[in-house]
């Protein structure tokens, strides 16, 4: 009998996304992941930035988050929107001026007093792996301190993986890949 | 030729920095560095100088929502989507036709079940679909070059398409890249989240290509490698290939294999 660790196998190396890659990818309501104005409803949007403080218009990014009371989505339909099941997962391509957003929910804790937070996977021509990261809800200050991540990093830090709230309720979070602000990235 | 023009560098000087950043690699491992399968930072792919992050990313225990994933059901995924010679009404695509098999494993060799396979690609003459592939060759009114699957019980999926073509690219002067397939998977958690290229066997590009030497070990190069396989190949019909995939789980990390020797 071989041990547990003999038996585990290399795992397929990544490789970017290419220029190529939105006729592959991209479906209708994508980044919807409820209907725009639903009573629940929340807009999440930023821009995706290069080590220059440009704009990076070729890059995708994916959420994927607990429904509002914190409840993991099981739902089918994260390609085929017409279910109006909760299903979690969003896509968006960003725009020529490197803006995503997508129609969500405010992710609930997941357990008494845990952090929300969407987890996030950005992709990007000249991004040679995905970058996986996390966008927390900035509403829930206890919970935030409380956070081990969170606890690990400084305030500069901190604020590259917490969201703002605008006076209307929705969500910006920009996604800095390289230098000045730069987001911070988490492997598992 | 006329679209490379002057100020693009040389082939070699772009392979001589991919010999020197592999060193590099080497030598950080031996100095203690973490074995990595990508690297972010790879200056021979121009694209990735201001794009890749410059700390390393936070090792952290991956928590509720990250341990799971996006649920596709069947009826998301149409069976003639896996098939990307049969999307035009007006004929066939030009070029080889092949299919691709293989079963998707998480890393102890458990099948990745009922989960979304999403392939694009260049058409047989090395042209993307996409609007600002600017490359002078054809493009074919019966390819589009994507697809989709969900894997079965047994973590398999299966397509046909095309052999795409080499593919130019503005790098550097005279740059191409080998035929390659883009692949987009989910596993069970989202940690096993992964989009790569799959590559054909012996192509004389492997050497030159920056994307492909992004990945810093031959082994795991090898492993983006599809193998002819002609118990799929159909007579009079298609060539087979064969491709699996691992997907990492949270504990999996790039292992130092038992001998290695630096």
């Amino acid at each position: 009998m071989s041990d547990a660790r003999e038996a585990e196998i290399l795992p397929t190396p990544g490789q970017t996304v290419g220029p190529f890659f939105r006729f592959g990818v991209e479906y209708a309501g994508e980044n919807i992941v409820v209907q725009p104005y639903s009573p629940g409803s929340v807009l999440l949007s930023g821009t995706v930035y290069d080590g220059a403080g440009e704009v990076i218009p070729d890059a995708m990014v994916e959420i994927w988050a607990a429904d509002s009371d914190g409840s993991v989505p099981t739902g089918e339909g994260a390609r085929i929107r017409t279910s109006h099941l909760f299903s979690g997962f969003g896509r968006a391509q960003v725009t020529g001026a490197g803006h995503y957003e997508f129609w969500t929910r405010n992710p609930g804790p997941t357990a008494p007093g845990k952090a929300p937070f969407f987890a996030a996977v950005v992709f990007a021509r000249g991004l040679t792996d995905k970058l996986h990261t996390r966008i927390y809800l900035p509403d829930d200050e206890a919970a935030l301190a409380a956070d081990p991540f969170l606890a690990s990093l400084s305030d500069d830090e901190r604020r590259t993986v917490i969201a703002e709230r605008d006076a209307e309720g929705n969500l910006r979070h920009d996604i800095r890949l390289q230098g000045e602000g730069e987001t911070v990235f988490i492997r598992f | 030729m006329t679209a490379n023009g002057p100020g693009l560098e040389p082939q070699d000087k772009i392979t001589a920095e991919i010999v020197s950043r592999h060193q590099q690699y080497q030598d950080d491992l031996a100095a203690g560095a973490r074995r990595t399968g990508t690297l972010l930072d790879f200056a021979p792919y121009r694209s990735s100088v201001l794009r890749h992050p410059t700390k390393d990313p936070r090792l952290v225990d991956p928590e509720t929502i990250e341990l799971v994933s996006p649920a596709y059901g069947h009826w998301e995924v149409a069976p003639i989507e896996s098939d990307l010679t049969a999307q035009h009404v007006g004929g066939e695509p030009q070029g080889q036709r092949m299919v691709i098999e293989g079963r998707v494993l998480d890393s102890a060799g458990q099948p990745i079940r009922h989960q979304l396979v999403e392939i694009w690609q260049a058409n047989a003459g090395g042209r993307y679909i996409h609007q600002r592939d600017q490359h002078p060759a054809p493009l074919d009114p019966n390819f589009t070059g994507a697809g989709r699957t969900l894997t079965d019980e047994n973590g398999v999926y299966r397509f046909t398409t095309i052999k795409p073509g080499a593919y130019p690219w503005k790098n550097h002067l005279n740059a191409w890249r080998p035929a390659h397939i883009h692949f987009s998977l989910f596993g069970n958690a989202v940690t096993q989240r992964l989009v790569t290229q799959m590559y054909f066997p012996d192509d004389p590009l492997f050497a030159l290509d920056p994307i492909y030497n992004s990945i810093p070990e031959q082994r795991d190069r090898d492993r983006l490698v599809a193998a002819y396989d002609h118990d799929l190949t159909s007579p009079e019909w298609a060539l087979g290939f064969r491709w699996d995939i691992v997907l990492s789980g949270p504990q999996a990390t790039w292992f130092e294999p038992e001998g290695d020797e630096h």
